[in-house]
């Protein structure tokens, strides 16, 4: 959306606003999902008060490195992306897939309850959203849809927030996701130094926003938003180009980066699970003493385990190299081939998360400039 | 091609099944003929060559297995299965009237409409033969829509030939069988070696006429790819049928992904052309 169209529909919503919407959200029966701290990083917990939304606080991000800081002019929203993301919520790390029951005639699988929750995301930044589009293609969009995932995100109400800031290992600029929500919200704010800029994206998001302390926006006010929100795009300093990317990927798979990179992952896991895009699940059985009731519980499993790709008694992926490589190349490649997106949204969790702090722009450089022996 | 569960639901959802009858095959391979309860829908519900059920033992888990045929007269779907992990196990030893869950059918099968007017070569290694068995009934139920028939099957020993008491008939069908094995045993007067070799002298083969199916061990499909390339058969007309850890079978849990494939979404049977490029990657 333009300045100018912003111009027409935007408006200014004064700090206090916050609490009101929180409230507004509760009313109508939803769970409201914020940012919290929670030891020493920014976190998305379930909360009733804009009190526990983390107000003075930006943080230094670097390669495997996370460091909250105290700032006076950050306001609620002055971070960016921290551990956490949405993806908790709308595909859970365990969830029970089915339910199966002995009978006399045999057994009974039926399918999971659902739970009826409706989450109300708050500060939901435009890598965020474009991570849930991501996930929509995976769990939605293809032959199947995973029923869990569709019956939450059916109901999820997106306040999305415009990055004013960015960490030093965003690049979601370079990847055409952010930081500026372009769309998939229902309401967008912008935080200016008193209050929001507050633009609906949709007629729910029209429909909560009438009911919300909001004022004539002055143009001056706008001026501001967009010099924000243009300070978190010159902060960006990495960047990932995503043209010729999935040829890249495809094309590299014998280069001899892969060793090296192997040196030094530790097949962690963590760049996965922090990953918003990582779909990756197990299904285990979970039975009750005497096997006459069986759930079949899914959990976020990660191509870095090692037994991912057990098959006939081995395992095909059997070194370091051949995960990491499963992962960046599945990424960034083959992504494309199944899902017709790119799997990465630029949001630099994986390379903050890294304990040892593999960065993966840094890879795919090294994949473009030095060639295949 | 319509299926138990139509896509664009829940793939989790799984139906009551019992194992109705066991043929034993050889040492550690039984086909397990299992009827869904209740009856599916005949109208709406058909399995094509080379798809695959997961075969549920809740409390134990999942496996995955094709279908390797229909017995229309006690309405079961058979499995051919190697007992190997905890799942074919207790399946082994809970035996007949066992109960169980099926999901499925699932994957895409032998591209069998596109083959017709073609001569079809049928390769399989040991329990490959599984999966293209209900390939081998469709071509003779369709006899006079295919030219040669062939089937080149190897197996380690003469006693581990998958479903020999059914080669006469087929033969008679009008299918020629070749067979070799690794090692011979007393009795045995036929061929011993690798099925590479068979597929190597082949004759008469009219390459720009053939469809091949394979289905075996992937180093089998390898070189059985690279001799069938080399004797003039298109890579296009070549379909392999390959395996990988599936738990979802419907896309999204990701352990079955080689390159660009799901394997149990974009398979299990895939053309040569397609995914050979991954097969020569190691530890893809």
């Amino acid at each position: 959306m333009s300045t100018n169209a912003a111009h027409e529909t935007a408006q200014f919503m004064p700090h206090t606003g916050l609490q009101r919407l929180i409230d507004v959200l509760c009313v109508r029966g939803y769970n409201v999902v914020a940012p919290k701290l929670s030891q020493g990083a920014v976190v998305y917990e379930p909360t009733t008060s804009a009190a526990t939304i983390p107000f003075g606080w930006i943080e230094a991000q670097e390669p495997g490195k996370y460091r909250l800081i105290e700032d006076g002019e950050a306001g609620y929203f002055g971070y960016t992306v921290g551990p956490h993301s949405w993806k908790q919520f709308l595909f859970p790390p365990r969830a029970v897939v089915s339910t199966s029951v002995r009978t006399e005639d045999g057994w009974n699988v039926s399918p999971p309850a659902d739970d009826g929750v409706s989450y109300a995301f708050l500060g939901v930044r435009a890598c965020e959203i474009a991570a849930i589009e991501v996930q929509d293609r995976v769990f939605l969009q293809q032959a199947y849809v995973d029923p869990i995932y569709a019956a939450r995100r059916e109901r999820v109400f997106i306040v999305a927030v415009n990055c004013t800031r960015a960490a030093s290992t965003c690049f979601c600029n370079s990847m055409r996701t952010g930081p500026r929500c372009q769309r998939g919200f229902d309401l967008a704010l912008t935080e200016l130094p008193d209050g929001f800029v507050l633009e609906a994206g949709s007629d729910r998001g029209r429909e909560i926003a009438r009911q919300l302390p909001l004022q004539m926006i002055a143009d001056a006010q706008l001026v501001t938003a967009e010099q924000l929100r243009q300070r978190a795009v010159d902060q960006q300093t990495r960047s990932l180009p995503v043209d010729g990317l999935h040829d890249l990927m495809l094309r590299q798979l014998q280069h001899p980066r892969w060793n090296e990179v192997a040196e030094r992952c530790l097949s962690c896991t963590n760049c996965t699970q922090v990953c918003p895009t990582c779909f990756c699940s197990s299904v285990q059985e979970v039975t009750d003493l005497d096997a006459a009731h069986v759930d079949r519980v899914r959990t976020w499993d990660s191509c870095f385990n090692f037994d991912f790709s057990y098959m006939n008694g081995g395992v095909v992926r059997n070194t370091i190299r051949s995960r990491y490589r499963q992962w960046l190349t599945h990424k960034l490649g083959t992504w494309f081939d199944q899902f017709d997106t790119c799997g990465c949204v630029g949001c630099g969790r994986c390379i903050t998360w890294c304990p040892v702090g593999i960065d993966l722009t840094e890879e795919v450089a090294a994949l473009r400039s030095e060639s295949t022996p | 091609m319509s299926t138990l569960i139509p896509p664009s639901q829940s793939p989790w959802l799984a139906h009551r099944a019992t194992v109705k009858e066991i043929t034993p095959e050889y040492y550690g391979v039984n086909t397990y003929h299992l009827r869904i309860e209740p009856l599916p829908d005949q109208r709406t519900y058909d399995v094509a060559p080379g798809q695959f059920n997961m075969l549920y033992l809740p409390g134990v888990g999942e496996a995955a297995i094709s279908v390797s045929g229909r017995n229309h007269d006690d309405d079961t779907w058979s499995h051919t299965v190697r007992t190997a992990g905890g799942v074919t196990r207790t399946l082994e030893q809970l035996g007949q009237g066992a109960p169980l869950a099926v999901r499925g059918p699932f994957g895409r099968g032998w591209p069998m409409e596109a083959a017709v007017g073609r001569d079809l070569v049928f390769v399989a290694g040991g329990i490959g033969l599984a999966p293209l068995r209900p390939a081998v009934a469709w071509a003779l139920a369709h006899r006079s829509q295919f030219g040669r028939i062939t089937l080149i099957y190897g197996a380690r020993l003469p006693g581990a030939l998958l479903y020999a008491r059914e080669y006469d008939a087929w033969q008679q069908q009008g299918l020629q069988l070749q067979s070799t094995v690794d090692r011979a045993e007393s009795g045995w007067l036929g061929n011993v070696g690798v099925v590479t070799l068979l597929v190597d002298r082949l004759r008469p083969l009219n390459p720009q006429q053939t469809t091949l199916f394979a289905c075996g061990p992937e180093i089998m499909m390898r070189f059985v790819a690279n001799s069938a390339l080399a004797r003039g058969i298109p890579a296009e007309r070549l379909w392999l049928s390959l395996e990988r850890n599936m738990q979802c079978a419907a896309g999204f849990c990701g352990h079955c992904q080689l390159g660009p494939a799901f394997v149990c979404r974009d398979g299990p049977v895939m053309r040569h052309d397609y995914i050979a490029p991954y097969l020569e990657v190691e530890a893809l």
